[in-house]
């Protein structure tokens, strides 16, 4: 296929659209709180499906709606721009707790009124004990909720919100419409016996189905009037007449199947946010938006019906308003997901289910769109293999280069096999995209729960230590008291055994807060567009998708690599130290003092708690308790001998130098995780599989865990999803490939992810991308899955400044030579950062 | 492979992998020990003895040099070799140093990475004798060297070398060599006029088949190693030449039918 490969010119549109977004902090609004409530109010007593589609029925009669000025595409779920709704169904403590806060906290700040806390706190006292969050709770073993609340394991986004982490089937929506989907439901129905045992259960969820997409259809010509009525009072003739086309093309889709690319783009921006509308779930994935929209472009293009600046334009305003979306977490998951993100991803080129190629002129257009609109949504993706246009790819390395942090790139040759070893066709298995962050699966057939849990590996080999005791309380079985383990095998079996006690108790949590949502909140809209919900007569939540899974993300990886391999060479080969000397080192911090923001936090507590006591508290107190908290309390003796074993640790190999001992041990190490847990079923009947990759947890949780066996100090970072751990790979971009590659990505099939710095002078030039595209290629032949790029922006050059140790591997571009930016000299830094700064980070 | 080949010895101070201005596409560069000039400028001080020297850096000391095979080296040159084949032509890069000074080594090194079909490149000064430079000569794809001035008297005064044998040799390689790129290090005071580098383009031009040449602007990095060596660094009131001004040069060089390249 020959494809337009030109950037296509910005419209002004986008600029101004970009900017009435950001004008104002975003804000909450409690009108689908109130008309939610109100819905259920009414349908007491009736089942739970069509309890749901009343309810959404009923909110989408009565949203307010609006068009905000400029708009081509319309549909906003607030009257505010990136405003949030508010979804009392799930959880709302937490937001109750926090109504004073959440305007002035570090992450995601939500203004909130005085009004709307005034209407929510009137709303929440219906929804004590009718909540998700508190039936997942009742369901939940004693055991695992004791595992939660000593950190090993969150599962706290499906425990707080809905799921989402789904790509529906949008092209059967652009195809042939809401009505259609009515009419294949509808002849199900007349298919149905009454006298069958399942007719009670089937039947009433075909209705809801029916009442959601025919709410769907009202909601949409609700703004073809809101449309044709502000046409009538426009003063300006051309946004007069764009109002009138978007009075047309909304009397039209997404009842109907769309007539033209316009019609497609604005039936495609009505599912996605209306799923934002049923549910808070995140990560609701457009996926391949460059394969299913093409035919309508193409079409329009060959009748001369649209220019490709027009379809620039129209993409352009989707990328804005997937930004219009927004969503407002409790404080602790804001920080884990920081920056507002509702990871919308969407993914260009790869290839088609018959093995060709598939990137066209959408797949480009795609690249510039994310260029010209800048802004985090969607979180854009790209597909590569053997077969890749080399063009395609250099103009994604382009906008790689602009520091933006997208597109992250995925490996077609392990995604696909990993996927058909779950179960999918090759066929289903070459369409794949991906969810969420870098979680692949068929769209339109698979409930994944890509995003079941964060689990920390390094707390399990910390039990393995304390034999199972946390802060003086039991809460993992024995496996031996470590100082009395006489070989290797025998530690490493303790932690396998710690590993799967935990996991067990991941799954039981997973498996609570999973029937919680099919008891409580079925949804019936989703469902029209998953197959094969309409065919089984039920909803994803009760397993109506052809494809279960459910995926929590383990991390740690690295750290667990390196510290059981320093524990293994040490202890057991070199006989240099004692597993109790080990213990030892590791509860005092290797004799380190406490990282001083940590310790100011920990403070912090102290203070809160002193002051909460009732007792008068003095800035010198407060100063003691701070030098207490940080000040390590071992003798000079201990510290040397403590610092001596940190040494030995560190001089030892480590993960991500492309040394084969240790990259081998890194990758059995994994499967103490990924191995257990794939033998677990869930209750939509589906299995386990396992990710590797952090989000943004590996901080907050680092935060959680002490010192562990590879030298990492006490509630430091841990190494973040397959990367090696920060600063310790410094053989530079392929050596790190190369470890990571030795993995095994094909059973961690949630998904792997593999960070990488760069600096944009690393980029420079057609030679600079070519090396660029060359690197992800070579990953890729190694087999690894995933690939992102940080840019490095000038801050962070500072921090490596500051923190040399944290960035021995980032690579800098000098004038005609590449070097480790933390090997050059003061002066020589300063140059660089402020080329940097010229280049315009 | 001959064990012979693999098991020939040499000194290196390291290895470099992923770079990608030295040579076309991606490349690892060995970085010899031991050079037979003194350029002042030098970036890789440590390069120069043959000797095994401690350097302090950063506050840590470290060892620099290391007795190696070639199979050692190669074993560690074989990592990449995915990243040479998808970059199109990238390879291994002798750099130094000087790797004429061991050129039984570099010839074993380059012999055994083409067999095994790695590209290869050489960084040199060009400064040996011929049969010397001939030994190396059938296994190299690119040999980049350097023509630092054309006047014999200033070259000395900065390289403590003389130019002639250099650039006779230069006629040479580049009629023996596959390919030969002319590299010329800019540097202010010693030969960054716009006469000076003319001298040098119009010398490169001049040689059968050499179409190519690069122009590196001067740069201080490595210049608190001399300070970690122990030694003087005679160069610090020197600044970089500026960005136009190596734009200047650049059209200077193209006068004379090159193509040229700011940089490596």
């Amino acid at each position: 296929m020959k494809f337009y490969t030109e950037p296509i010119a910005k419209s002004p549109r986008i600029d101004k659209l970009k900017a009435a977004l950001y004008e104002k902090m975003p804000q909450i609004e409690a009108d689908r709180a109130v008309l939610i409530t109100e819905s259920y109010k009414k349908t007491e007593g009736e089942p739970m499906i069509t309890r749901r589609a009343k309810a959404f029925c009923h909110i989408l009669e009565n949203l307010p709606i609006v068009i905000r000025d400029d708009e081509l595409i319309v549909g906003s779920a607030t009257k505010a721009p990136r405003g949030c709704q508010v979804f009392p169904e799930f959880s709302f403590e937490w937001l109750e707790a926090e109504f004073d806060t959440v305007e002035t906290r570090v992450a995601d700040p939500f203004y909130i009124s005085e009004e709307t806390k005034k209407t929510l706190s009137e709303v929440y006292k219906y929804w004590k004990g009718k909540t998700t969050s508190e039936l997942a709770t009742s369901y939940m073993s004693d055991e695992a909720k004791l595992a939660m609340e000593h950190n090993i394991f969150t599962p706290g986004n499906y425990f707080y919100n809905g799921v989402g982490h789904v790509t529906v089937d949008y092209p059967k929506v652009l195809a042939k419409g809401y009505r259609g989907i009515i009419d294949e439901v509808k002849a199900e129905l007349a298919g149905l016996s009454q006298g069958d045992a399942d007719y009670a259960k089937r039947s009433h969820f075909l209705r809801a189905v029916i009442t959601s997409c025919e709410a769907v259809v009202k909601y949409a010509r609700r703004y073809a009037s809101l449309a044709k009525e502000m046409s009538k009072t426009c003063q300006c003739v051309y946004r007069r007449k764009e109002l009138e086309d978007i009075a047309d093309v909304c009397s039209n889709v997404p009842e109907y199947g769309a007539k033209s690319f316009r019609e497609a783009c604005q039936s495609f921006w009505f599912v996605q946010m209306l799923l934002q509308i049923e549910s808070s779930g995140h990560s609701i994935s457009p996926g391949r938006f460059d394969q299913y929209m093409y035919p309508y472009y193409k079409n329009d293009l060959d009748k001369g019906s649209i220019t490709r600046e027009d379809a620039q334009e129209l993409m352009d305003c989707i990328w804005v308003k997937l930004n219009d979306l927004n969503k407002c977490r409790d404080s602790a998951s804001a920080e884990g997901f920081a920056g507002y993100s509702l990871f919308q991803n969407l993914i260009a080129g790869g290839q088609d289910k018959y093995g060709r190629d598939a990137t066209n002129d959408l797949s480009f257009m795609s690249v510039t769109a994310t260029e010209h609109v800048f802004l985090p949504q969607p979180s854009f993706s790209v597909r590569v293999w053997n077969g890749s246009p080399h063009e395609f790819l250099i103009r994604a390395a382009e906008l790689t280069r602009t520091g933006i942090g997208f597109p992250a790139y995925y490996n077609d040759e392990v995604i696909i096999p990993a996927l058909q070893n779950r179960g999918l066709t090759l066929e289903e298995a070459r369409d794949y995209n991906i969810i969420g962050c870098v979680e692949p699966q068929k769209a339109a057939k698979t409930d994944g729960w890509h995003d079941a849990a964060f689990f920390n590996m390094c707390r399990p080999l910390e039990m393995v230590f304390s034999n199972g005791m946390d802060n003086g309380v039991r809460i993992s079985p024995e496996t031996g008291d470590v100082e009395k383990m006489s070989t290797y095998e025998e530690f490493e079996n303790a932690y396998r055994k710690q590993m799967e006690y935990f996991i067990s108790l991941l799954v039981n949590a997973d498996n609570a807060i999973d029937l919680a949502h099919a008891e409580r909140c079925p949804l019936p809209y989703l469902s029209s567009m998953v197959d094969d919900c309409i065919n089984k007569g039920k909803s994803v939540q009760e397993g109506g998708a052809v494809y279960n899974f459910t995926g929590p993300q383990g991390f740690g990886i690295a750290n667990i690599a390196d510290g059981i391999y320093a524990v293994k060479k040490l202890v057991f080969e070199e006989k240099k130290y004692t597993l109790g000397f080990f213990k030892e080192a590791l509860a005092a911090n290797f004799g380190k003092d406490m990282d001083s923001q940590m310790a100011a936090k920990l403070t912090q507590q102290v203070v809160k708690a002193i002051v909460e006591s009732g007792k008068e508290i003095t800035a010198e107190d407060i100063k003691t308790v701070y030098n207490t908290v940080r000040e390590n309390k071992a003798s000079d003796e201990q510290k040397q001998r403590y610092g001596q074993l940190l040494d030995d640790i560190n001089s030892l190999q480590k993960f991500g130098n492309d040394e084969e001992e240790v990259d081998k041990f890194a990758r059995e190490m994994a499967y103490t995780y990924t191995k257990p847990l794939e033998t677990y079923k869930n209750p939509r009947g589906g299995s386990y599989q396992a990710g590797l990759y952090p989000v943004s947890a590996n901080v907050p949780l680092g935060a959680q865990t002490g010192a562990t066996p590879d030298g990492r100090l006490a509630y430091t970072p841990i190494a973040d999803g397959v990367s090696p751990a920060a600063g310790r790979d410094v053989k530079g971009p392929t050596a790190a490939a190369n470890s990571v590659s030795a993995l095994d990505h094909y059973i961690a099939s949630n998904g792997t992810l593999f960070n990488m710095k760069f600096h944009p002078s690393a980029l420079e030039g057609r030679s600079g991308l070519e090396s660029f595209v060359a690197l992800i290629r070579g990953y890729f032949d190694k087999k690894g899955s995933h690939m992102q790029f940080n840019v490095v922006s000038r801050e962070t050059l500072r921090d490596a400044q500051k923190n040399p140790e944290k960035y021995k591997s980032l690579v800098v571009r000098v004038a005609g030579y590449s070097a480790l930016f933390t090997t050059l000299s003061k002066g020589l830094q300063e140059d660089i950062i402020n080329r940097t700064e010229q280049q315009g980070f | 492979m001959e064990n012979s080949l693999l098991q020939t010895k040499g000194r290196i101070f390291n290895i470099q992998r992923f770079s990608i201005h030295d040579g076309p596409g991606i490349r690892t560069i060995v970085f010899l020990k031991g050079c037979p000039l003194r350029c002042r400028w030098c970036c890789n001080p440590e390069s120069q003895e043959w000797d095994i020297q401690i350097m302090t850096q950063g506050g840590t000391v470290k060892t620099v040099g290391k007795d190696v095979t070639v199979g050692e080296v190669l074993e560690e040159v074989e990592k990449d070799r995915v990243y040479y084949m998808r970059s199109g032509g990238g390879g291994m890069t002798l750099s130094g140093g000087e790797c004429l000074w061991q050129a039984d080594f570099s010839a074993a090194l380059l012999q055994a990475a083409k067999e095994k079909g790695i590209g290869t490149a050489i960084e040199t000064t060009g400064y040996a004798e011929m049969d010397v430079i001939r030994k190396l000569l059938p296994y190299v794809d690119t040999v980049l060297m350097d023509i630092k001035h054309t006047d014999g008297a200033k070259h000395k005064e900065f390289t403590t070398a003389d130019n002639a044998l250099i650039l006779e040799n230069a006629r040479h390689i580049a009629s023996e060599a596959k390919e030969l790129i002319i590299r010329t290090p800019v540097v202010p005071t010693f030969n960054d006029s716009s006469i000076e580098i003319d001298g040098i383009a119009r010398f490169a031009a001049s040689l059968p088949k050499v179409k190519e040449m690069h122009i590196l602007p001067y740069h201080k990095i490595g210049s608190d190693k001399y300070a970690g060596l122990g030694r003087g660094y005679t160069m610090s009131h020197i600044e970089a030449p500026s960005k136009e001004h190596m734009l200047m040069l650049k059209e200077t060089v193209e006068k004379h039918g090159l193509i040229c390249r700011i940089g490596g």
